[in-house]
């Protein structure tokens, strides 16, 4: 089979199953919608599969595939076809994707089996899949877009799942709001391109960037800059990158299967994804590169020092897959492609199995996630616990897991290109130590300890199921119909599916380092060499370098494990409160702990910079414009003329006959003066 | 002999159509205009009309007014009572005639029709005969003649229309039902249908008046002009 | 007797049946009115095809008689409507349209 045909067949399974499942929603009855959903994922995986191996059947040259279906528009001298770009890239994006996708729909099989809105959660879930899917196989910049924003609205679909939480989809409007900011930048940042190429295909960009921007060309690079920085704003608002990166906590209120595909494996890399992807113009203007290094620096330690100080759960994975992410637009930025996509597909694995262990552990708690409120869960979880302890493990970056070699490549590569990204390197290994802590923070603090009631109840075989179900953010009573989760929790303990999915992800986590240990085995970097065979000057750190680093990234690693033990652990296990230690380090901290817990008042500040200047300017425009202008002088003046015209003209309408009589007559009367004085 | 008989018919003409305006009682009226149409008939054959003169008389005098007369007594030719709401309508309709007849005059005077001052044209002995006039309607206005005779058959079905007799039946009538007119509620059709005094419409917004205002029914000679006076009666 | 003597006649007569068709309330004597307006404009014409010695104002005013009488046979008609279903004889209680 060629790639690009099973490419095609990548894309039109999932959107076959969201039609399949959207459509028929009535049909489906029990876990018929789940299999549907797993199935069709599961069968573009398998896909993807081929297309790699297709792939591999051709020689280096001629490894990037395009595939055009027909003309999607062929206007201005511009030719936008519906069009696939099938290379190492996109292959490797899709074996992430749908692989993961293929292990959280299993999970969500049974996680979500009580949720009244399960063929709609699988529908959703499908659709997103098939958007992020022609995302990353888009060949052009429309398509692009298109997918682009398709994954937008799944996220803000999903986000908002349980659509009678005000609190979910006040979050699912946030996103979808930012996003969309993300969106229009990525737009402009396109046509400002198209408007100097000629062209939306990227192969045919990327042929002509050198002449058009380079030395010579017929634009500046100025120009280049200017519209992959407005990229770039669509890139930070989909990876939730500084400073439009407050809608990925905030993001949290969807089901846990959403946060760990799109807010932690997939979505949220498409920025990455999207650099790697247009590498060949970032070579071109080193300002972008270093703006976008910058912020992935700037991002990754403002989410560490916010995941240091926050009490939910999901909220501290989300914080650190902010800061995560910040690690891969950091590396990407700087030219350290190979690694940045290494990290983006390790982080895809540890993180998702992070965020289904933190289902399994909040479905133990009946709903709740407020680290506050758990502890001691070790015995009673023992399945869920491993899952926590692999996936901390390799987040902090621990050899041999998978994070380790994908972490550390891309800080020795930057290393290895010197100068200035020295800082960005320093800064890396400060994140991880603040990754070590707060992962272990979070890990000691549910397992380590007393049990908490629902751990004890667990213990005697029993699932704690809450008496009176209540939003875990703010304490409102709800039931549990359609809109609002249901009634029964799953854990993975009980649940074969959820210990198959994160079982999987558990190898994948310790064993994703394979696909890149440094000079011994590097899959990947050979994979992916066609795509990048054409970066200027590709890093290759040295060994003593590689090795130096490796030793830097662990010794910080086990240094942020054993000072978050010290802090948390020791005195847990002597039977402190959780909530007494935290209240003794915040006293130490005071100033920093507000600045951490208030996450830098970056929601404030975009409040008082944008949001309270736009409602204003539209308080204004309504109470003066729109009140006294349009409503008051436009409306009411054209009403007020038409109602006092018809008022007089009403009048003539007496329904006397004989006064229109009079009427006629005068009229012939005027008529006969106007043509004797006229003759 | 032709300025003798236009000075006796053209005054009276003039004065008998002043008297159909200014008489009060309906049937003084219509025999004033009997008088009138004879003069000027007169005055039709003084401008070699001969035709027109006979079909004057008879279509006008013999058959229209004998119409009138009839509906006139059927009807009941109560006087027609000034004043009203069109009081001032008086004032106005004296000004208005008299601008009409002045602008009238003024243009006529100042036409510059040099033939108004006099005889007009000389005519031969047949001119208005019928035999011309026969001949002009059957070759030049051909078309108009059919034309106002289909207008004379649609005005007669018109008034047969609207003279008769449908569906509601007055109190104390007898009706003869059609086969038909089982599936419709009594009345329908009929003009007290129409007027809202049965079969009262759906939905439709009931413009009476509280009883108090209502002026008394029948005889409909109140001063106050109300816009549903006919609907109950 | 000259042609402008005809159209002063004819121009009065006019006048006078303007004024009352405006003043009249009982519809039987609006139509009477209308007739003399009828009328006058038939001596009108009778006295232009004097003037010009020729016959189509005669064929104009053997239409107006026959406009005169459908337009009798039409009012009337209605008259006898208006009586029949005891509505008030008078235009000025038939304003059902006014404005």
């Amino acid at each position: 089979m060629s790639p690009t045909a099973a490419g095609w067949i990548v894309l039109a399974l999932p959107l076959f199953g969201a039609l399949a499942l959207g459509l028929g929603f009535r049909l489906w009855r029990g876990p018929v919608a789940g299999i549907i959903g797993t199935a069709t994922i599961g069968g573009s995986f398998l896909f993807s599969v081929l297309a790699l191996i297709g792939l591999q059947g051709k020689d280096e040259q001629h490894r990037q595939i395009a595939s055009s279906l027909w003309d999607y528009a062929k206007v201005g001298g511009v030719d936008v076809r519906m069009e696939i770009l099938v290379d190492p890239l996109s292959v490797t994006m899709l074996l992430v994707v749908t692989g993961v996708s293929t292990l959280i729909h299993l999970y969500s099989m049974a996680y979500m089996r009580g949720d009244e809105g399960y063929s709609r959660f699988f529908a959703y879930l499908n659709f997103f899949v098939f958007s992020m899917l022609l995302l990353v196989l888009a060949g052009n910049f429309v398509l692009l877009i298109v997918g682009w924003a398709f994954v937008g609205a799944a996220s803000y679909m999903l986000v908002s799942f349980w659509y009678r939480r005000t609190t979910a989809t006040s979050a699912g409007i946030k996103a979808f709001v930012i996003n969309v900011v993300g969106d229009i930048g990525l737009v402009l940042g396109a046509i400002l391109l198209l408007s100097k190429t000629g062209t939306v295909d990227f192969l045919d960009t990327f042929a002509v960037a050198k002449e058009t921007f380079g030395e010579g060309g017929t634009a500046s690079t100025g120009s280049l800059t200017a519209g992959l920085l407005l990229i770039m704003v669509g890139a930070f608002a989909k990876s939730a990158q500084l400073p439009l990166h407050t809608w990925l906590p905030d993001a949290m209120e969807g089901p846990t299967p959403v946060s760990s595909l799109i807010h932690a494996a997939t979505m949220v890399t498409a920025g990455v994804y999207l650099i790697a992807r247009l590498h060949p113009l970032f070579q071109l203007s080193e300002t972008a590169m270093a703006v976008g290094a910058c912020i992935g620096l700037a991002t990754l330690l403002v989410a560490g020092t916010i995941g240091l100080t926050q009490t939910d759960l999901k909220r501290v994975i989300a914080y650190s897959t902010m800061s995560q992410i910040g690690y891969m637009i950091m590396g990407v930025s700087a030219g350290a492609y190979v690694a940045g996509m290494f990290h983006l597909a390790t982080h895809a694995f540890f993180k998702a199995l992070l965020f289904m262990a933190a289902g399994s552990l909040i479905a133990a708690m009946a709903g709740e996630q407020s680290l506050d409120k758990m502890g001691g869960f070790r015995r009673a979880m023992p399945f869920t616990f491993a899952a926590f302890v692999i996936g901390g493990l390799a987040l902090a970056g621990i050899p041999p897991f998978s994070g380790f070699f994908s972490k550390d490549e891309i800080l020795a590569v930057l290393a290895e290109e010197g100068g200035w990204h020295w800082i960005l390197v320093v800064g890396g290994y400060v994140g991880a130590f603040l990754t070590a802590v707060y992962t272990w923070r979070m890990i000691f603090r549910a397992f380590w300890g007393p049990p908490v009631p629902e751990a004890k109840e667990l213990e005697e075989g029993h699932l704690h199921h809450a008496d009176v179900h209540r939003n875990p953010g703010t304490g409102e009573i709800e039931d549990t119909d359609v809109g609002f989760p249901g009634p029964e929790h799953h854990i993975a303990e009980r649940a074969l599916p959820m210990r198959i999915a994160m079982g999987g992800l558990a190898v994948l986590a310790v064993l994703g380092g394979l696909l890149g240990i440094p000079k011994v085995l590097t899959p990947l970097e050979h994979f992916l060499e066609p795509t990048f065979a054409d970066v200027a000057h590709p890093a290759h750190p040295g060994t003593g370098l590689i090795l130096g680093g490796m030793a830097v990234g662990t010794l910080l690693g086990l240094a942020g494990i054993y000072v978050a033990y010290l802090i948390w652990a020791r005195p847990l296990e002597r039977g402190e409160p959780a909530t007494a230690i935290s209240a003794g380090w915040q006293q130490r901290f005071a100033p920093i702990h507000k600045l951490f817990v208030n996450k830098w008042w970056f929601d404030e500040l975009i409040d008082l910079l944008i949001v309270r200047p736009t409602r204003a300017i539209g308080r204004l425009s309504h109470d003066a414009f729109e009140r006294l202008v349009v409503g008051g002088a436009l409306m009411g003046g054209a009403t007020g003329a038409t109602r006092g015209a018809s008022a007089l003209v009403r009048r003539a309408q007496s329904g006397f006959l004989r006064s229109y009589a009079a009427v006629v007559l005068s009229g012939l009367v005027v008529v006969l003066v106007v043509v004797l004085v006229a003759s | 002999m032709n300025e003798a008989l236009f000075f006796f018919a053209g005054p009276i003409a003039v004065l008998t159509a002043l008297g159909v305006v200014v008489l009060r009682n309906p049937f003084y009226a219509v025999l004033s205009l009997v008088v009138h149409l004879l003069s000027l008939s007169l005055l039709f054959l003084l401008l070699y009309a001969p035709f027109l003169a006979v079909i004057q008389v008879m279509v006008y005098v013999g058959a229209v007014m004998v119409l009138y007369v009839f509906v006139n007594a059927y009807v009941g030719g109560a006087d027609d009572a000034g004043g009203g709401p069109g009081r001032p309508l008086r004032w106005l309709a004296g000004l208005i005639s008299i601008g009409v007849a002045a602008t009238f005059g003024i243009a006529l005077l100042g036409s510059g029709l040099t033939a108004i001052d006099s005889d007009g044209a000389e005519v031969g002995a047949d001119f208005g005969s019928p035999g011309q006039i026969g001949e002009l309607l059957l070759t030049k206005f051909l078309l108009p003649f059919e034309l106002a005779s289909f207008l004379l058959l649609v005005a007669a079905v018109g008034a047969v229309v609207l003279a008769r007799r449908r569906g509601g039946t007055l109190p104390g009538e007898t009706r003869m039902i059609a086969a038909l007119d089982l599936l419709a509620p009594t009345g329908t059709g009929s003009m007290r249908e129409g007027i809202g005094a049965i079969n009262p419409v759906p939905g439709a917004v009931n413009t009476k008046l509280p009883s108090g205002t209502r002026p008394d029914g029948g005889t409909a000679s109140g001063g106050t002009a109300s816009r549903d006076g006919g609907e109950d009666r | 007797m000259d042609i402008g003597w005809y159209l002063a006649v004819s121009a009065i007569v006019f006048a006078i049946g303007a004024a009352g068709v405006i003043t009249r309330r009982n519809p039987l004597l609006v139509l009477l009115c209308l007739e003399l307006m009828l009328g006058a404009s038939s001596l009108a014409l009778l006295a232009f095809a004097k003037m010009h010695g020729n016959l189509d104002g005669h064929v104009f005013a053997l239409v107006v008689i026959v406009v005169a009488a459908a337009e009798v046979a039409v009012g009337l008609g209605i008259v006898v409507a208006l009586y029949r279903n005891k509505v008030a004889v008078d235009v000025d209680e038939l304003r059902e349209l006014h404005g």
